[in-house]
Parts: structure tokens; sequence; C-alpha cells
């Protein structure tokens, strides 16, 4: 009794988390279903900032959710979705922002980071080998 | 010399970092609007409790207003509601309401009970319109010049300091003239 309804909470719990922010979106296409996929996937909620549009029950993030389905109806590009959302809430909202000058540090900074420890690394092993050099020489 | 000062560089550039990401992570959900200095989005609404009245963006260029995005269902609007109607009452600027996702008997209760300090209410029932505005939580609001142009936008609830430091000097800039 006690176990068979742990399974059924069990049971019921995965159902709910599978069934996450569904809407009732219908779609004729797999291939339409699949790029309203990866652009919800890109595309970050709002209300909850670390959460994507795909994943997100707030009541904004349904919105938006038909907003896309609509205009991807509509026979819009994903560039013109993408564009449609920074033009309301700004880089912010991609996951994967363009390059702009806005966002350049926050592309360029991984290369920076990464040179300047290749730099540190360059001085460093010199230095150690000048260092060696100098103690053999003497020793 | 130089190689024991190295670490305590590092140390000092990350606590100047750290401290300055805690400064920023007070206003990290604040997301700053793209729609400053454009134009306000183009709308065609019914006035709330009255739906054949209709209001676009249109009518209301040409003296400028702050447009408060509120709903009955939404906490924080309460407390600033007494701010919004000390602005009205001020007569610094007109306060236009924009009811946001919310049912037209709630927010008509609502304003009975907390009171209406609106000159217009315009009820956005699918939030549509508030996804051109931009709007992503409640209360927001938007100042807009006599052109129709976002000049600012408050995201949270309207203090008495955003009003002295924001929405005053830009009115008072307005009434000077050009």
């Amino acid at each position: 009794m006690t176990l068979k309804n742990t399974l059924l909470a069990l049971a019921l719990a995965l159902t709910v988390s599978a069934v996450h922010a569904a809407d009732p979106l219908v779609f004729d296409d797999p291939a339409m279903e699949e790029r309203y996929n990866d652009l919800t996937l890109e595309l970050r909620c709002l209300v909850c900032q670390n959460q994507n549009l795909a994943d997100s029950d707030a009541e904004l993030a349904q919105d938006l959710r038909r907003e896309i389905y609509d205009m991807m109806m509509d026979g819009q590009g994903d560039d013109q979705i993408k564009t449609f959302m920074v033009d309301r809430y700004g880089d912010f909202v991609l996951y994967r922002p363009a390059m702009s000058g806005n966002t350049l540090l926050l592309w360029l900074m991984p290369g920076i980071l990464l040179g300047v420890g290749a730099i540190a690394v360059f001085f460093t092993v010199r230095n150690r080998n000048q260092r060696l050099a100098a103690e053999r020489q003497q020793g | 010399m130089i190689g024991r000062l190295i670490p305590v560089a590092i140390f000092l550039a990350l606590g100047v970092l750290l401290a300055v990401g805690l400064k920023i992570a007070d206003h990290k959900s604040e997301i700053p609007s793209p729609l400053i200095g454009k134009p306000m989005p183009e709308f065609n609404l019914p006035v709330l409790g009255q739906p054949d009245v209709m209001v676009s963006h249109e009518e209301l260029i040409g003296t400028p207003f702050l447009l408060n995005v509120w709903a009955s269902w939404c906490v924080t609007c309460r407390v600033e509601h007494p701010v919004i109607e000390e602005l009205a009452r001020s007569g610094l600027i007109r306060v236009v309401g924009l009811n946001y996702r919310d049912e037209e008997a709630d927010a008509k209760a609502w304003l009975a009970r907390f009171g209406n300090p609106y000159e217009l209410n315009i009820a956005d029932i699918t939030g549509r319109t508030a996804i051109d505005f931009g709007v992503y939580a409640a209360p927001e609001s938007f100042l807009v010049d006599p052109e129709g142009k976002i000049v600012f936008k408050q995201i949270g609830a309207v203090t008495p300091e955003v009003i002295q430091e924001e929405i005053a000097p830009r009115v008072r800039e307005w009434s000077k003239g050009p």
C-alpha cells in the first residue's frame, strides 16, 4: 500500500517534470518543431533569468513562446525572431549574443585571459631556465 | 622581490573585481531597456472598463506622461501605489496606467480599494503590447517625452527618489521649452 503510493507519487512527479512548460502548440512539420525547440532553448526567460524560454513556466515565457510560434507560422526566419526579441529586451535575451560594441569584451575575454596566461607561463619558464643555467654555471 | 609582489597584486586585483561584482549584483536583475531613446511602440487598446473605447499610442503623444505598468495581482504595485498617487496629485506629469494581464473586475476592484490616480487606464489583457514595451515584470514605468519618445524606464517600484532624480529634472527641462 505504502509502496504503491510511493511509486504512484514518483510516477506522477516524473510525468510533471516531463511535460513541464508544455504548451498546446501544434506543429505539422517536424522540422518546424525542431526549429522552435532550438529557438526557445537559445532565448532567455526574462522573469527567471537562469532559465531559457523552453523550460520556463512564467506567464511571460508562455506569452513569448506563443509569439515565437505565431511568427514562425507567419514564415519568419530565426534571425527575424531573434531581432524581435533583442529589439524589446536587449542582448540579454540571447544566450549567445551577437558580437557588437556592447558584447565585444564578453566575447574576447576568454582569448585575452588565455593570452595573459600564456605570457605569464612564457616568462616564468624563461626566468626559471635562466636561473637554472646560472646555477649550473656557478656550480 | 618583484616575484613576491605578484601574488599580492593578483590578490588585490581579484579583490577589486569581486567588490565591483558585488556592487553590480544589486542591479543584476534589471535589464537595461533597448527602447530608451526610441519612439514608444504602437498600440491600439481598449480603455479599462470600456471595451468599446480604444486608445492608440498616437493619441497620447503631445504632452509628456508616465506610463505605469501595473496589475491587481502585483504585490509591489500595491507598495508603489501611494507614490504614484502622490505623483499624480502633485501635477508634475500626467500618469497613464497600463493594466497588464489582469481581469477587468479585479483591476477595477483594486482601483476602488486603493484609489485611482490614473488619468487613463489602458487594458492590455493579453500582454501583447507589454511585450512590445519589453515589459518583463510589474511594476515598470516608462517616461515618455512630448514627441512620444521613451526617455527613461524604471524597473520595479517608482520611489520618491526616482521622481526627484530621474523624472522631475526631465519634466522641468521640457517645460522650459526647446
